[in-house]
């Protein structure tokens, strides 16, 4: 059985290490936050201008100065600290962010990201992914394989408009986890009841070692 | 000195022409000047550039002078929450220049820092750097990027004294002390504004220094996601 949202979240949590500054993206990547291993101490960025974002807060406790980059209501920890907006992108920017764990459209075996803009269709913006993958220590990107229709996601060239040129470190899908290596992609894993063969078949990147 | 206005509309008198550009603060909904833009509405200014994040949602924010179709250009890294922009994007009513969200914080201080330029990775590789001046440092690459400098800025603040100085509360801050710096000029909305000497020096965010006129209103502060969880039955 390939991995679920869930079971991908949990994985991508394993990619933490206890002091880290961390950025988590929208959708999958924000169910990474149920899943931090214990004992592992990691601080979230908010990129609207928080560090140490807290769980949602109960009905009735919301507070609408109290976001983050999804716009959704959130809490304070002990630790949080505000900002403003150039502040945040100057710790992003600077490199004092030690990972992102972002969602895809598309990934390539360069390490090349899309993941903000399909021509034709409406168009909302990158925010602040194109900031993130330039500017952060490591680029891991949690994403289904395939599309819908079935078309591999694990490409050897991206054909959508690019979030950033080779700057995905590691791809975790629900077939298992790739790193971008020399040469093409590295089956570092893969899920349970997946085969090699399997993955193979769902990805168009060249796979090597 | 008192920087205080009586209205959202006095304080923008004399400042507002047709073709002007704008810098405003807010992220999403959080921290807009909610009452500067209705009164920008009411001031009926046309074809404004306006350098913002986001731009509203239809009903509320910028999205109001979307619908009177006072905005000619946005200058913006995400406006997925707006209808009427989507339409009048696609329909060539209006320009958008999108800045990921870093380098539009960025062009903001800078202009207000009196840098005309800076060079950043961010966007190198894609459609960002089209056109934009290409530099190796250290053997990586980086693009040109140009300062904002805007005829008007407008921002909103929790509290502020007399004097201008601004303090802002939790993730409202975001985007309007970039945007309150690049401004020629710039108008406060805040929420409260209290007697000089009560704001602990050491704990204003923005110095008075870039803010030249104050007003004080009551806010909608609407939520644009309202997430919660149950508490725990004991």
């Amino acid at each position: 059985m390939p991995w679920d949202r869930n079971q991908m979240a949990a994985r991508a949590a394993q990619e933490l290490q206890d002091g880290w500054y961390v950025n988590l993206g929208i959708g999958i990547p924000t169910l990474v936050s149920n899943y931090i291993p214990e004992g592992v101490n990691v601080t979230l960025q908010s990129e609207n201008g928080m560090l140490g974002m807290g769980p949602f807060p109960y009905e009735g406790e919301e507070d609408a100065d109290l976001i983050n980059a999804g716009k959704q209501t959130i809490t304070e920890l002990p630790q949080t600290a505000y900002f403003d907006s150039a502040t945040s992108f100057a710790m992003i920017r600077g490199g004092k962010i030690a990972m992102a764990i972002l969602g895809a459209m598309e990934v390539a075996e360069n390490g090349d990201l899309a993941n903000w803009m399909i021509p034709g269709k409406l168009v909302k913006g990158m925010g602040g992914a194109m900031d993130l993958v330039a500017g952060v220590g490591r680029v891991v990107v949690v994403m289904d394989h395939t599309s819908k229709h079935g078309e591999s996601k694990v490409l050897k060239a991206c054909t959508l408009p690019l979030t950033g040129k080779a700057v995905v470190d590691r791809i975790i899908t629900n077939l298992g986890v790739l790193d971008v290596v020399p040469g093409g992609l590295k089956i570092v894993e893969l899920a349970d009841g997946v085969t090699e063969a399997d993955l193979r078949a769902a990805t168009e990147a060249t796979l090597v070692g | 000195m008192d920087k205080t206005y009586a209205s959202a509309g006095a304080a923008l008198e004399g400042l507002l022409f047709d073709g002007m550009t704008m810098a405003a603060g807010g992220f999403g909904l959080c921290g807009i000047p909610e009452l500067l833009i209705d009164a920008i509405k009411a001031a009926g200014t046309k074809d404004i550039t306006i350098a913002s994040n986001n731009c509203g949602v239809d009903d509320f924010g910028l999205g109001v002078l979307l619908k009177t179709r006072q905005i000619r250009k946005m200058i913006s890294s995400y406006v997925g929450e707006n209808a009427e922009f989507m339409r009048q994007y696609l329909s060539g009513e209006l320009e958008l220049e999108f800045n990921p969200q870093g380098t539009l914080a960025e062009r903001m201080r800078a202009g207000g820092a009196g840098i005309p330029g800076f060079y950043t990775a961010t966007g190198v590789g894609t459609v960002i750097a089209e056109g934009k001046d290409v530099k190796v440092f250290n053997g990586r690459e980086y693009i040109l990027e140009t300062g904002i400098v805007a005829d008007v800025s407008i921002v909103k603040a929790w509290k502020a004294d007399p004097s201008g100085n601004l303090v802002f509360r939790k993730t409202a801050r975001n985007f309007n002390v970039p945007a309150a710096t690049c401004g020629k000029v710039c108008v406060a909305e805040v929420e409260e504004i209290v007697p000089l000497g009560s704001l602990d020096p050491d704990h204003i965010h923005l110095p008075g220094i870039y803010v030249h006129r104050i007003v004080q209103g009551q806010h909608e502060k609407r939520i644009e996601q309202r997430t919660t969880r149950k508490k725990e039955q004991a």
